[in-house]
């Protein structure tokens, strides 16, 4: 340890990198680490790749979305009575899936209705008058600040400093996370499970509302061609509130999922972050693409955590944004792409 | 074909989570069990953990009995002191996430200014409160105003070792005294200030202190040094890995960044190496996070850290899992009066540093009442001050460290 | 058949009437005007009027701010309004200028020439050209990948960008102090005296009016002067017109034979140039630089400015980032105001969620901001434009139908000085 640290510093910096033994020693619970956080980055991807594919137009404003489906099922579980607690509850194992069905359900409302709201009040105005898309990311930067300001200063006035403000939350923990079983010398526990299984029900979900209804007909015809869809008798304005409806949903299930893993995120800024690096595994795994938004959140949670274990755990936000800037490089129609969207020029 | 496809999402959902969890067997989560009754589940108590001080120790980790407060200057003094109308200032942590830590040192200044005031008619002293959050970026857009408010003459603060080392050029050019109850960066008194004086031991006593009880008394053979980005943090790491030796493993000695609020990375390297002890440097706000991260992934190693944990908040936010771990201090435990005048006052306990920033204080009321009327006046009254308080003997050398310098151990139970 | 319907219905707003006249003006007259209105603009630290000073925090340091943040939003304006490249990453240049100044003037950093040969007097002077520098050649290497990429991925990109320099000044410790930050940096020592033993720049410099924030204001006063004037010639160049050609239709200008690419890179450079220039002054003046500064936000906030005050328009995007810097500052510390009492503090706090109002609320109604660019025909020069555009204006401020004839039946340049709102 010392020999490093006689080195000059710029070079030590570098030749602290590469740290292969943690890599190589932890690969499987690193791996299953990434997976859960990957299902989670997976099930926002997929409100960022659906509002583009119809839209084309990066919903900035959607990560704050995913953060008031925070909020959303924080706010159900107090009105069910909880109140913050240093340990978990222990219901039983049937009252709590009830409990966590109603939270989810309520940070869905919540995330759904912003969504939707948020269409109405910013973007359609936009629509009408066919502002060119530099405006519609302005607005949505406007949006976003106005949602994480609103939580960070309003919503303590109204709730009588209950929820929001400069502190996270203080965590109500529903589910003590316990070892279900060691898959190839990884603890898993139950909570991982519930996330891993979830997304993947609701991603496969979502994929067949897209491929077999009426409605997700309607969402891919205006995708690829909205006068021709309107033509057709599909109400362009119907399509796309259902777009970010769905989004919403999703980003609600996403939100109650996370704070299962991580209950003291709960926070104002805690959907930022998030919502770069979920619009980061959209481009991976190809934006407009569904099961791309999958597997490029997948990946992307995976590559996250061997990337701390490789280098340091402070390096972690970083693989992300080098990931998005590679990938929008060499490979902008991601990794399963259609290129929905002019990318390059 | 049609469906409800987000009903069916839901459903699919209830019902997936279900069968998962039925087929697990659901563990009692040890303590405590409120009424499975809906919306009947409120408060169960966040345990009845508290944090206890064990013992005094010294730099080799040996005991030192604690030491007799009843000669402690009184903030009242004789009652007849006369001055016209001062102001002092305290700067620190009075919002954010670390916002305990800095409330701590306003409210025992607030004890001892409203004291002297009460006393003492014809001379009354008011303080001034600047909030920087505990971040050092903030500190910088506050401590101009500090500077350049000429009504201000003597500073209580500012609290952590970040802060103090970004501003304190301000103040040094500024020539105002800036008497510290908080900050221990070794390095803060290196930097040729010549108005800067600590009011508590440094992390170069704290952190041998702290190692060498580790090591000897609690017979720790491998301990995981994890720290934050802060300033406090760093320094801190540094001299409790020195002091460590051999027992710090450095295969997980692991950094985390303030504001982090997940940590699983961290937890699988520290599990890997299986620890006897996970020492945190760092403050409450991500220590308590951490620490129940590390129990939630199955670490069974103690967990101890230092006085930026030390306060009440972590215990609250980290709950069960904040169960006897161990928690130094350069602070010592309130005596009893003034923890009941605290208490009477503020209607919380007192917590770390209240009990240094009523004695600082009570250094610069005195000095108001000797007469002292401008910035240059403060900083040589503190320079020659020689006198005892409730916490420990104050008597500065010339880079403005204190003589005395003792380390509490503190556990939660 | 009536003539009224021929007519283009002018609608002029605030900011519009203000630039109809002051384009009209000679270029001497400009000058005659602006410079005693810059003067009066520097004299406000000085005379401190009593409704427009702060309360809470110092008026000069106020103004100082407002300084730096006029130059980063005429340099975002550059690469948004000029170009029409949206750039959220634009803090990544302002890092880099100040983390160069520090990493070369401060104690803490490894790189400090301070201690060896460079005299911390003039070690602030010596790093400024340096940081510049260094800040173009980033705005080339973050360009020269990137610029082939279109509107939306441009913008995610470059937000990308400035978070990796954040991260990369947080986790690079050993050399840039990660979240310690680098204290202690140089700035320049003028003006020695007895009670100002570090000269009027130090911190210590607190005599009000003429503390340290009003230096700090002055001198960014004098660079922003000069940076206009640079800018200004580039607008009016080959350089400017490819820019405006770029941002109104890019396949257009490509295939007009404008050299895209190349132009793109240089607005960056410019662009980056500017902005590490106001980092510079930003280490100099608050001496400390930590990660924190640099975050996102802030570079929303340029944004903010330059979206506020007119894209394009670089004497409006001034005003954006005034309005930016002084009216959280205005409200902060005060407890009422002509007579209403309020919270100041607590409307000061609120201050991103007016802006992020304010940003969808201009984006729906007056995209283009409040004082927008406005194409001028820069081929022909001012007097053949000005004359149109009164044309216009006395064209349109007509009532009776009667007088319209005699100036509709004028020349056809007139028609081409059409009106239309909204084409910023």
């Amino acid at each position: 340890m010392s020999a490093v640290m006689t080195v000059g510093p710029a070079v030590s910096s570098v030749v602290s990198a590469f740290n292969v033994d943690s890599l190589t020693h932890n690969f499987w619970a690193l791996t299953v680490d990434g997976l859960t956080y990957g299902s989670i980055y997976a099930l926002v991807a997929v409100g960022y790749t659906l509002v583009y594919g119809v839209l084309r137009l990066i919903n900035f404003a959607h990560s704050e979305i995913f953060m008031l489906g925070m909020f959303g099922q924080y706010a159900t579980l107090m009105l069910l009575g909880f109140t913050p607690n240093g340990n978990a509850y222990t219901e039983g194992t049937l009252l709590t899936i009830v409990y966590l069905g109603i939270a989810m359900l309520g940070g869905m409302a919540v995330s759904g209705g912003a969504a939707v709201g948020l269409e109405r009040v910013a973007y359609r105005p936009l629509r009408k008058r066919g502002a060119p898309s530099l405006v519609f990311l302005i607005t949505a930067i406007g949006a976003s600040f106005i949602l994480q300001e609103f939580v960070h200063f309003v919503l303590p006035k109204l709730t009588n400093q209950k929820l929001g403000g400069v502190n996270a939350q203080q965590p109500i923990r529903l589910v003590e996370p316990t070892v279900q079983f060691t898959f190839l010398g990884a603890d898993v526990t139950n909570v991982e499970i519930v996330i891993f299984v979830a997304a993947i029900l609701l991603a496969v979900a979502t994929e067949r509302f897209i491929t077999l209804t009426k409605f997700g007909r309607g969402i891919r015809a205006v995708a690829q061609d909205p006068v021709t869809a309107t033509l057709m008798g599909v109400s362009r304005e119907r399509v796309i509130m259902l777009t970010f409806l769905i989004g919403g949903l999703l980003a609600g299930a996403a939100a109650l999922l996370y704070t299962l893993r991580v209950p003291s995120g709960i926070i104002y800024s805690g959907g930022f972050i998030l919502g770069i690096k979920a619009f980061s595994a959209a481009v991976l795994g190809g934006i407009g693409n569904l099961r791309g938004a999958l597997l490029g959140g997948l990946l992307l949670g995976v590559m996250e955590l061997y990337g701390q274990a490789l280098f340091g755990t402070e390096w972690r936000d970083v693989v992300a944004f080098v990931l998005l800037i590679l990938v929008l490089m060499f490979r902008p129609t991601g990794i399963l792409g259609e290129s929905l969207g002019r990318a390059r020029a | 074909m049609r469906r409800s496809t987000p009903q069916l999402a839901g459903t699919a959902l209830v019902l997936a989570v279900g069968l998962v969890l039925a087929g697990c067997s659901s563990k009692d989560a040890g303590g405590d069990t409120p009424s499975a009754t809906d919306g009947a589940s409120s408060a169960a108590p966040a345990g009845d953990l508290s944090i206890q001080p064990l013992v005094q120790i010294d730099s080799k980790g040996a005991e030192v009995p604690a030491a007799d407060s009843s000669n402690a200057a009184d903030p009242a003094g004789d009652g007849s002191a006369k001055c016209d109308p001062t102001t002092i200032a305290m700067a620190g942590a009075l919002t954010g996430a670390n916002a305990a830590l800095g409330i701590n040192i306003l409210n025992g200044a607030k004890l001892a200014v409203d004291a002297h005031n009460a006393a003492n008619k014809d001379c009354q002293v008011t303080i001034k409160q600047f909030d920087t959050e505990g971040d050092p970026q903030k500190a910088t857009q506050v401590a101009p105003q500090i500077a350049g408010d000429n009504s201000i003459i003597g500073l209580l603060g500012p609290a952590f070792s970040g802060e103090t080392k970004a501003v304190g050029p301000v103040f040094s050019q500024a020539g105002l005294l800036s008497l510290t109850a908080s900050a221990t960066n070794p390095d803060l008194t290196k930097n040729g200030w010549k108005n800067f004086f600590r009011g508590l031991a440094n992390d170069a006593v704290q952190g041998p202190s702290v190692a060498a009880y580790m090591v000897n008394t609690l017979g720790f053979k491998k301990v995981c040094v994890v720290q934050d980005d802060s300033d406090y943090g760093v320094g801190l790491a540094e001299q409790i890995t020195a002091g460590l030796g051999d027992a710090a493993d450095s295969a997980c000695a692991a950094k985390v960044k303030t504001g982090d609020k997940d940590f699983s990375a961290t937890v699988q390297i520290v599990k890997g190496e299986s620890p006897d002890a996970v020492f945190y440097a760092g403050y409450y706000a991500e220590g308590a996070p951490f620490a129940s991260q590390l129990k939630e992934g199955g670490v069974t190693a103690a967990f101890v850290s230092a006085d930026g944990t030390n306060d009440p908040e972590f215990v609250k936010q980290a709950g069960s899992a904040a169960k006897d771990a161990y928690l130094s201090c350069p602070c010592g435990p309130a005596p009893e009066k003034f923890a009941a005048d605290y208490q009477a006052k503020f209607n919380v306990a007192s917590g770390v540093y209240s009990v240094e920033a009523y004695d600082l204080a009570t250094i610069m009321l005195k000095g108001i009442d000797s007469g002292v009327k401008d910035r240059a006046g403060m900083v040589d009254w503190v320079k020659n001050y020689d006198g005892d308080g409730l916490a420990r003997h104050y008597k500065w050398d010339a880079d403005g460290e204190l003589a005395s310098a003792l380390i509490w151990i503190y556990q939660v139970k | 058949m009536s003539i009224e319907k021929t007519q283009p219905t002018l609608h002029l707003g605030v900011g519009d009437k203000l630039r109809l006249w002051w384009d009209a003006l000679a270029r001497p007259t400009q000058w005659g005007i602006g410079v005693p209105f810059i003067v009066l603009i520097a004299l406000l630290p000085v005379i401190r009027p009593p409704v427009i000073t702060t309360v809470g925090t110092d008026f000069g340091g106020v103004l100082a701010q407002f300084g730096m943040y006029a130059l980063l939003a005429i340099g975002l304006n550059v690469v948004v309004g000029q170009t029409g490249l949206l750039d959220l990453g634009y803090v990544g240049f302002y890092a880099i200028g100040a983390y160069t100044v520090g990493l070369l003037t401060s104690p803490d950093s490894p790189w400090n020439l301070t201690d060896d040969w460079l005299s911390r007097d003039w070690a602030w002077l010596f790093a400024v050209p340096i940081a510049i520098a260094i800040t173009a050649v980033s705005g080339l290497i973050l360009g020269t990948p990137t610029l082939r990429l279109r509107g939306d991925y441009l913008a995610i990109v470059t937000l990308g960008f400035g978070e990796i320099v954040r991260l990369l000044a947080d986790n690079l410790s050993d050399i840039t102090g990660g979240g310690r930050g680098l204290s202690q940096i140089a700035y320049p020592v003028v003006g020695e005296s007895a009670d100002k033993p570090n000269g009027v720049f130090s911190a210590g410099n607190t005599t009000a009016p003429l503390n340290s924030g009003t230096w700090w204001f002055w001198l960014s006063i004098v660079l922003i002067i000069i940076v206009l004037l640079v800018v200004g010639n580039l607008e009016r160049s080959r350089v400017g017109r490819a820019w405006v050609a770029i941002r109104e239709d890019e396949d257009a200008a490509e295939i007009m034979g404008v050299p895209t690419f190349k132009f793109k890179l240089w607005a960056f450079l410019i662009g980056a140039s500017i902005g590490g220039l106001s980092g510079a002054l930003y280490a100099g003046q608050v001496q400390f630089v930590v990660p924190t500064t640099f975050n996102v936000i802030n570079s929303m906030l340029f944004l903010c400015a330059v979206v506020l005050g007119g894209q394009g328009n670089k004497l409006g995007v001034i005003v954006g980032a005034f309005i930016i810097v002084y009216l959280p500052n205005f409200f902060l510390g005060r407890t009422e105001l002509f007579g209403i009492p309020i919270n100041g503090d607590d409307i000061a706090n609120y201050k991103y969620l007016f802006f992020g109002l304010a940003l969808v609320v201009l984006m729906i109604f007056r995209p283009q901001g409040l004082f927008p660019a406005r194409q001028k025909l820069l081929t022909y020069g001012r007097g053949i434009y000005v004359a149109t555009r009164r044309a216009a204006l006395a064209a349109a401020s007509v009532v009776t139908p009667e007088a319209a004839p005699a100036t509709a039946g004028g020349e056809p340049l007139k028609k081409t000085a059409d009106d239309t709102e909204g084409d910023a």
